[in-house]
C-alpha cells in the first residue's frame, strides 16, 4: 500500500518534471532558447492592454517582457510574457531553485495565471488558510507540499 | 469543525479542524446538511489518484444552507438551501462560458500538477486531491464553497436532501454521459456500472428517448435497483457472457451507445482482469480498464462510447484497433454539471428521476469511517453512505 503511494508520487512528480524537462531539452536545441509563456483571456485586445498591466504582470516588469496579440477566430487575447535575461540552465540546480520556488520561469507563469484570473474573473482565487487535519511530515507528505506550492509556478504553460 | 479526513491508503479518521473562512469576494460559506460517498472517492481513498496528502478532508457531492457570502456574491444569500457541483467554475474563462465547466481555467490552483500528467488541468473540485486543486471537502461542518453564484443551486420546495444531494454529481455526471454521448430517440444504451452514476445514466438515456436500456453489473442489490427505481434491462454480468448476451439483445448490432461508469478498479471475470491486476500490482499501468474494453469492443459500428468511470493515468490493451475499424466516436470528461443541475433539479422535483434510492445507508457524520468501510466493501447492500454533520 505504500508502494501505491510512492509510485503514484513519483508518478506525479515524474509527469510534471519529465513535461518540464522535454520542454527544456526542446529549448534547448533551439535558436532561441527565450520562449514566450502564454495563456489565453476570453477578453478582447482593447481590453487587455500590454501598457497597463494587470499587478502580478507589472509587478515584473523589470524581469520580463510582455506582448499581446488577438487570439484566431476573437477568441481572446493571447497574453505572453517572457524572461529578459537568459533562462538558468536545467539540470540539479535548476531543480533545486524551482523546489525553493527561485526559478524566474515560475514567476512568470504565476504572473500570467494570477493577471488572466484578474482580467477574466475580477480578483486573484485565493486558497490558504483552510482546514485540514493533521499533516505528518512524513517524506512523501512534504514532497506532495513542495509539488503543490510550486504548483501555480511549474506546467506547461 | 468535525471533518473527515485522508490519513493514508484506505485509512480515514474524523478529526477536529479550523472552521473556513471567506477568502474572495465570491465566496460563500456552506453549512453542511448532506454529503455523501462518491465511488470516485473510493479511488482517492485507496491512493489510486496521485496527490493526496494525509490530513486532505474528503468529500465532494453535497448540499445544505448557505451561512455566509462574500462581498462580491449576487445571486445567493445566507439562508439559502443549495446543492452545490462537485467541480469549480469561475463563469468568466472559454470553458465555462463555452459550458464545459469542469474544464474551468481559473479554479484550479494547483495546475501545474494536472498539466504535467495530462497536458492541461482540470478546473477546481471540492475533496478531490491536490491535483484538482486540493480543496477541503464536503465531509464536513461547514464548506468554503469559492464561486457561489455559479456553482450553487436552490433546491426547489418538496424536494428532500436525500433526493437533491444526488444533483452535486452523480446525477449530472449520468445525465452528460447520455447527452453527450449521443443517446437519440430510439436508441439501444448499455451502461456498465449500476452505481449511482451508472444508474442516473441509464435514466437519462430513458428521459432522452433510447427504447432499451442495458445496465450490466453483478451486485444483486444494484441491479434490483435498477429494476425497481430506473426501470431499464439488467444483465449480471457474473452470470453470463456479456458480450454475446448484448448481442443477443441487440439484434446483433451492438449498443448505439455505450456509457462505461466503472473507472480505474474495474472488476470482472474474464482473462484481461487478471492480467490489468497483476500489471497494476508491478506498477506498470495505473488503472485498470477492463470495462472500458469491453464497452469499446461491444458498442455497434459507427457507435459511441462516453468514459464516465474515473481514470487517472496509462492503460494498457486499449482496442484501439476497434475504435478505428469500427469507426466509433469516444468521448469522455468530468461532469460539467452545471448546464444541467438546474434542469435535473426539477426533473427530481417532477418524479422523473428517483434518487433517494441511493442513499441506502445515511449515518451521522461521526460514523463516516464505518460508511467508508461498508461503501468500499459493499455490505449489506450499501449502494451509497450519506452522512449527515
Amino acid at each position: 500500500m505504500r508502494a501505491r503511494t510512492i509510485l503514484g508520487l513519483a508518478a506525479l512528480t515524474a509527469g510534471t518534471v519529465t513535461a518540464a524537462v522535454a520542454r527544456r531539452r526542446k529549448q534547448e536545441r533551439q535558436v532561441d532558447p527565450e520562449r514566450w509563456y502564454t495563456v489565453t483571456i476570453d477578453v478582447l485586445g482593447d481590453q487587455v492592454d500590454a501598457r497597463h498591466l494587470p499587478a502580478p504582470l507589472a509587478d515584473l516588469d523589470d524581469l520580463i517582457e510582455v506582448r499581446t496579440v488577438p487570439a484566431p477566430g476573437r477568441r481572446g487575447t493571447e497574453l505572453s510574457a517572457r524572461v529578459r535575461q537568459p533562462e538558468p540552465p536545467n539540470g540539479l540546480g535548476s531543480l533545486t531553485a524551482r523546489a525553493l520556488g527561485a526559478d524566474p520561469r515560475q514567476k512568470v507563469r504565476q504572473a500570467l495565471r494570477e493577471a488572466k484570473q484578474l482580467l477574466e474573473v475580477g480578483e486573484i482565487i485565493q486558497q490558504e488558510p483552510q482546514p485540514q487535519g493533521h499533516r505528518p511530515g512524513t517524506p512523501a507528505g512534504k514532497l506532495i507540499d513542495v509539488l503543490a506550492k510550486r504548483s501555480k509556478g511549474e506546467g506547461v504553460l | 469543525m468535525k471533518a473527515l479526513c485522508w490519513t493514508g491508503i484506505n485509512k480515514v479518521s474524523i478529526e477536529t479542524v479550523d472552521d473556513p473562512k471567506i477568502l474572495n469576494a465570491h465566496d460563500a460559506i456552506v453549512k453542511v446538511t448532506t454529503t455523501v460517498t462518491c465511488g470516485s472517492d473510493l479511488h482517492l481513498l485507496g491512493g489510486y489518484v496521485p496527490g493526496m496528502r494525509a490530513g486532505d478532508i474528503l468529500g465532494h457531492e453535497f448540499m445544505g444552507e448557505i451561512v455566509e457570502i462574500g462581498s462580491a456574491v449576487t445571486t445567493r444569500k445566507v439562508g439559502d438551501r443549495v446543492v452545490v457541483c462537485s467541480f469549480m467554475s469561475c463563469g468568466h474563462c472559454s470553458y465555462c462560458k463555452a459550458g464545459k465547466t469542469s474544464l474551468c481555467d481559473n479554479s484550479n490552483l494547483h495546475p501545474g500538477l494536472g498539466e504535467g500528467l495530462w497536458g492541461a488541468s482540470t478546473g477546481g473540485c471540492f475533496g478531490y486531491s491536490q491535483i484538482t486543486g486540493g480543496f477541503a471537502g464536503s465531509h464536513a461542518d461547514y464548506v468554503r464553497v469559492p464561486f457561489v453564484d455559479t456553482g450553487a443551486f436552490l433546491v426547489p420546495d418538496g424536494v428532500t436532501d436525500e433526493q437533491a444531494v444526488f444533483a452535486s454529481d452523480a446525477v449530472p455526471t449520468g445525465w452528460m454521459g447520455a447527452d453527450l454521448g449521443g443517446v437519440q430517440p430510439g436508441d439501444t444504451v448499455a451502461v456498465w456500472g449500476a452505481g449511482g452514476v451508472g444508474q442516473m445514466a441509464a435514466r437519462a438515456s430513458m428521459l432522452l428517448g433510447a427504447e432499451k436500456v442495458i445496465v450490466i453489473d453483478r451486485f444483486p442489490e444494484r441491479l434490483a435497483q435498477v429494476q425497481q427505481f430506473i426501470g431499464a434491462e439488467t444483465l449480471d454480468y457474473s452470470a453470463t457472457d456479456v458480450m454475446a448476451e448484448l448481442r443477443e439483445r441487440t439484434g446483433g448490432r451492438g449498443p448505439d451507445v455505450a456509457i462505461e461508469a466503472v473507472g480505474m478498479e474495474a472488476h470482472s471475470d474474464r482473462v484481461d482482469y487478471v492480467y490489468d491486476k497483476v500489471k497494476t500490482m508491478l506498477k506498470l499501468e495505473t488503472d485498470r480498464p477492463t470495462a472500458l474494453r469491453e464497452a469499446i469492443l461491444a458498442a455497434r459500428k459507427g457507435g459511441s462510447v462516453f468514459v464516465l468511470g474515473v481514470y487517472g493515468g496509462f492503460v494498457d490493451k486499449f482496442p484501439l484497433g476497434a475504435v478505428m475499424n469500427k469507426a466509433l466516436t469516444v468521448r469522455s470528461g468530468q461532469q460539467f454539471g452545471h448546464r444541467y443541475i438546474p434542469m435535473l433539479l426539477e426533473r427530481i422535483a417532477a418524479g422523473e428521476i428517483s434518487t433517494d434510492h441511493l442513499a441506502t445507508h445515511v449515518m451521522p457524520l461521526a460514523d463516516a469511517p464505518r460508511g467508508y468501510d461498508m461503501f468500499k466493501a459493499k455490505t449489506d447492500g450499501c449502494v451509497r453512505a450519506v452522512f449527515r454533520p
